[in-house]
């Protein structure tokens, strides 16, 4: 088989596969979704605000109830002490 | 139509004899590029699966929070207030919360202790999260000792597990009666950690949150359009992490360009000087840096793109474990609802290929114009 025959058919395989990756993302949902719908009702039922992403500190665990200058506790522009710090953003109201 | 066709099949076969001719280089290059597309793309279906299942999980969250702040934080709010916020027009029901955190000094984990608003479990026994049965090591039917605020033992029974899929919801719960919890803490029966507000118009949150304000002045209510926000702002690509990964790859992506951009080898000046003494033309030989742009780009594209699905959706983003675990003992593991944004892949695409196919060109046009002499010479 010649090279680009080889070529063509890899890129071809590997285009099929990225759509399907795209399409099963799609079509998996209703099924996921069922596991989404019970998340969803535990957190109706216990009147849940946050999702547990970080456990380390309470302003990460729950920031949306946090204090307010959470998650630069001390002062605004203090330097984050916990990681996940680095990925929640200062309230909304709050940012420049 | 098919002399075209043969003709785009013989400079591909051409293309791919050059590139293996620096096998090394070229599958370094490709290996490179694909690891910065996976990482890219990972970071752009973990965030996007992640806002989307927060918004999902979480609509159906209080309307509204009201905690009572003194001195600049939250303090526990007396459940007298929920009867003031009770009567102010528009609000359906008000309930006090109680809820906590208990450091457990054996096994270095913080737990979320909770009372459910009904009353489901009777005194004595508890409800745990997935990620705290693995971490005490307990079963349904074993016993818990926790330690009160008086520092005495306090002996809970666990009735029930919640499964590892409730785990981005419910891993470090602990869901106990609110006498053991009012035991745990010396907790006084007469407040509340803070209350949930049901509004009967969503459109009068506002308006009813100004209200609560007014009446309590030491309230601070908190709208569910805000709870969303927040998650919706998390992992925003101006927190610090996001900005070093992303700061990271875009600069990669500038060293290939630049690599490409400031010239050809005089290997390759002279490739293309044969080529065009031999009779091939100028499009020809732009053709031919095409394909080869391509067949790297691409394939690093689609490539990175498949891997970063599979170790998101399928392997639950292994790899940032450690990044988002930092200084926690419990880490939730959680499988995401596969959802990939198009406009994400569509900009990807558009920064990974394009930029380095055109800086492949480009060169080999200024090549490909001069005399073959000349270029064969340099």
């Amino acid at each position: 088989m010649r090279k680009s025959d080889q070529f063509l058919f890899f890129t071809a395989f590997i285009g099929i596969l990225f759509v399907l990756m795209l399409l099963s993302s799609r079509l998996g949902q209703e099924a996921a979704n069922a596991g989404l719908r019970e998340r969803a009702r535990l957190a109706r039922e216990l009147m849940l605000t946050d999702l547990c992403l970080f456990t380390e500190a309470r302003y990460t665990r729950h920031p949306s109830m946090a204090d307010l200058h959470s998650a630069f506790q001390d002062h605004p522009f203090s330097l984050e002490h916990f990681p996940s710090g680095s990925f929640i953003s200062p309230p909304a109201r709050y940012e420049r | 139509m098919i002399i075209s066709l043969n003709r785009h099949r013989n400079i591909i076969d051409f293309a791919l004899s050059s590139l293996m001719r620096r096998k090394m280089k070229n599958f370094s290059l490709l290996a490179v590029y694909t690891l910065i597309v996976f990482v890219i793309a990972s970071l752009l279906f973990f965030v996007h699966a992640l806002k989307r299942e927060a918004a999902l999980v979480l609509a159906d969250s209080p309307d509204m929070v009201v905690q009572r702040l003194m001195a600049g934080r939250q303090d526990l709010i007396p459940a007298a207030y929920a009867e003031k916020i009770r009567s102010i027009p528009g609000v359906s029901t008000v309930t006090p919360r109680l809820w906590g955190y208990y450091y457990d000094p054996i096994f270095g984990a913080n737990y979320t202790l909770m009372v459910p608003a009904k009353p489901t479990i009777e005194p004595g026994s508890i409800l745990v999260g997935a990620e705290v049965s693995r971490n005490q090591r307990v079963g349904v039917g074993d016993m818990v000792a926790f330690r009160t605020s008086a520092h005495t033992p306090l002996l809970l029974t666990v009735k029930g597990i919640y499964p590892a899929a409730s785990n981005l919801v419910a891993a470090d719960l602990i869901i106990m009666s609110a006498a053991d919890f009012q035991a745990m803490f010396n907790f006084p029966e007469t407040l509340a950690t803070d209350l949930a507000v049901t509004v009967a118009n969503p459109r009068e949150q506002a308006t009813i949150a100004a209200k609560v304000v007014e009446a309590l002045p030491d309230a601070r209510p908190i709208l569910k359009s805000e709870i969303l926000r927040t998650y919706d702002s998390i992992f925003d690509w101006r927190g610090g992490m996001m900005v070093v990964i992303l700061s990271a790859a875009v600069l990669s992506f500038v060293i290939f360009a630049w690599d490409k951009a400031t010239g050809l080898s005089a290997e390759e000046r002279r490739e293309i000087g044969i080529l065009k003494s031999i009779g091939w033309e100028t499009a020809d030989v732009l053709f031919l840096k095409f394909w080869e742009g391509i067949a790297i780009s691409l394939s690093a594209f689609l490539l990175g793109g498949i891997l970063a699905y599979g170790h998101v959706f399928f392997f639950s983003a292994t790899l940032f474990e450690h990044a988002l675990k930092g200084w926690a003992v419990l880490y939730p593991r959680f499988r995401l609802v596969p959802a990939v944004d198009g406009f994400h892949l569509t900009v990807l695409f558009f920064l990974t290929v394009l930029p380095y196919t055109a800086a492949t060109i480009v060169p080999a046009w200024l090549a490909a114009t001069t005399d073959p002499d000349a270029a064969m010479r340099s």
